[in-house]
């Protein structure tokens, strides 16, 4: 389980994350949700070791993450695969590399094993013959496919995904949720996904966290969010003219 | 003041952190054998085509300003040759390696910074500062020895040309005066300078990219001040250098 107690985070003063304290369900897709600059991706970043956090504590199981030095946290590492907002994949290796690299670095695997797990984990994101082609002459949404495969490959405890759906037409942003939810239940990961997509909280939130300036303000599932009572999570849900004249109709 | 020391102390906390155990010695190896061609091989041209043309201005300088008949003519000759020597090919050619190489390692690291290309390596347990940079520190510092003496050559062959196809030294004379009173010292004298402005411009460079905060704006600015700040520093550590060499 991922645990987060008490943290604070400030940037030149500006406090981002204040006193948050969270819990997310092992094995599940757990999602943050909130509008732009509302603290997400800092509370996602800090999980992680992106960003040091100025108080509290971040827990990995037992092991308190943010007090461990850099190759302390490196154990851990090794366990999380991480999908960021701009896919990160490396623009001067090819699809093949890039899903390569971490087996490269972190297994004494012969070449033709890691081939075999490279082409599993394409194939499993539904990316085929692209093997051979460049970060930029992909689209997004094989980007990011791409980026998860990456992600995958070397069989993570725990999944981090940053707006995986920014910049995704919404077939593709249903299909991108759809594999983050289907990876998550078949190799039991913990999930965590930022995300401000109403669409991705109905599809896969089995966890739901809100967070407003920093505060998280709500806590509960998808199913419990449409018949919450907390005004700004209800103004962030209903904020779009369609979901609006839904509640109406519903009412 | 206190901007500057924070800075320098960023600055060396990097360089800790680059000079830490890499995680795997093949994976290196192969990103320094690429950074050497990338960094080193790709930067002949350039310095051929610098040095050969200001070989030729130099000898042809310092005939115009040797036209007397006390000195001896092999004299062109021997100014060409310390001049490439002592200066040109260490100093100079760092200046504009330090435009070519330190713009493109700044930018490099720069844009892996502002697409979170760094963050995922950080994410990996890779030590990205590692990963990055020592490979193109050691390409620096491993081919720049080798610019200098191609550009040493290819300078002294451009003020051979010059001499004798304008007439003002005869191809005798010429190769007697880069003969004349040579001191083998002073290739090691330009090697020392050339490593030590390798060191500094790899290093300076992929710390402006490396700390990068911002989008494509910040980068170019990273890449500018990264030259600028090579420059400034080749040249301050040319004057210490020469002074601690040659006195």
């Amino acid at each position: 389980m991922i645990r987060v107690n008490n943290i604070d985070k400030s940037f030149d003063h500006k406090k981002v994350l204040d006193n948050v304290s969270v819990s997310f369900e092992p094995g599940k897709t757990n999602l943050i949700i909130g509008r732009s600059g509302s603290g997400k991706t800092v509370l996602l970043k800090s999980i992680v070791g992106l960003h040091d956090v100025d108080s509290g504590e971040i827990w990995f199981e037992n092991v308190l993450f943010n007090k461990l030095d850099f190759e302390e946290r490196k154990e851990i590492r090794k366990e999380m695969g991480m999908l960021f907002q701009g896919s990160a994949l490396f623009d001067s290796l090819t699809v093949e590399q890039n899903v390569r690299f971490p087996l490269d670095m972190f297994t004494k695997k012969s070449l033709e094993e890691k081939t075999e797990r490279v082409n599993f984990c394409l194939t499993r994101v539904n990316i085929i013959n692209a093997n051979k082609l460049y970060p930029s002459e992909l689209s997004g949404g094989m980007k990011k496919r791409v980026a998860i495969a990456r992600a995958i490959s070397l069989n993570p405890k725990y999944l981090f995904c940053d707006e995986p759906n920014s910049g995704l037409d919404p077939l593709t942003a249903i299909l991108i949720d759809e594999l983050i939810k289907e990876l998550t239940e078949e190799y039991s990961m913990t999930t965590i996904v930022n995300t401000h997509d109403m669409n991705s909280v109905m599809e896969i939130g089995e966890k739901v966290v809100f967070i407003n300036e920093g505060i998280i303000c709500w806590e509960g599932n998808k199913n419990e969010i449409l018949n919450s009572d907390c005004r700004i999570l209800n103004d962030f849900v209903f904020a779009n003219a369609l979901a609006k004249q839904l509640k109406n109709s519903v009412q | 003041m206190i901007k500057f020391l924070s800075q320098l102390g960023r600055y060396f906390l990097l360089l800790k952190k680059v000079f830490s155990r890499p995680e795997k010695a093949s994976v290196y190896y192969k990103q320094t054998m690429h950074e050497l061609i990338y960094l080193g091989l790709n930067s002949i041209g350039i310095v051929t085509i610098v040095s050969f043309f200001m070989g030729a201005v130099i000898t042809l300088q310092t005939a115009y300003n040797t036209e007397n008949p006390i000195y001896p003519t092999y004299l062109i000759g021997l100014g060409t040759r310390d001049s490439i020597l002592l200066e040109f090919s260490s100093t100079i050619v760092a200046l504009i390696l330090a435009g070519k190489v330190g713009s493109s390692i700044a930018s490099e690291i720069g844009t892996m910074r502002v697409t979170e290309q760094i963050d995922a390596l950080e994410i990996m347990g890779v030590n990205s500062a590692s990963y990055l940079i020592l490979p193109k520190m050691i390409a620096t510092l491993v081919f720049n020895p080798f610019l200098t003496l191609i550009s040493i050559s290819v300078g002294i062959l451009g003020g051979w040309l010059a001499g004798t196809l304008s007439g003002v030294i005869t191809s005798e004379d010429f190769i007697y005066g880069i003969q004349y009173a040579f001191i083998p010292y002073y290739i090691i004298y330009s090697m020392i300078k050339t490593v030590v402005f390798a060191f500094i411009i790899s290093s300076v460079s992929a710390f402006h990219g490396y700390y990068v905060d911002g989008g494509s704006l910040e980068v170019g600015r990273a890449s500018t001040k990264a030259v600028v700040h090579s420059s400034v520093l080749i040249l301050l550590f040319n004057v210490i250098l020469t002074q601690l060499l040659l006195s």
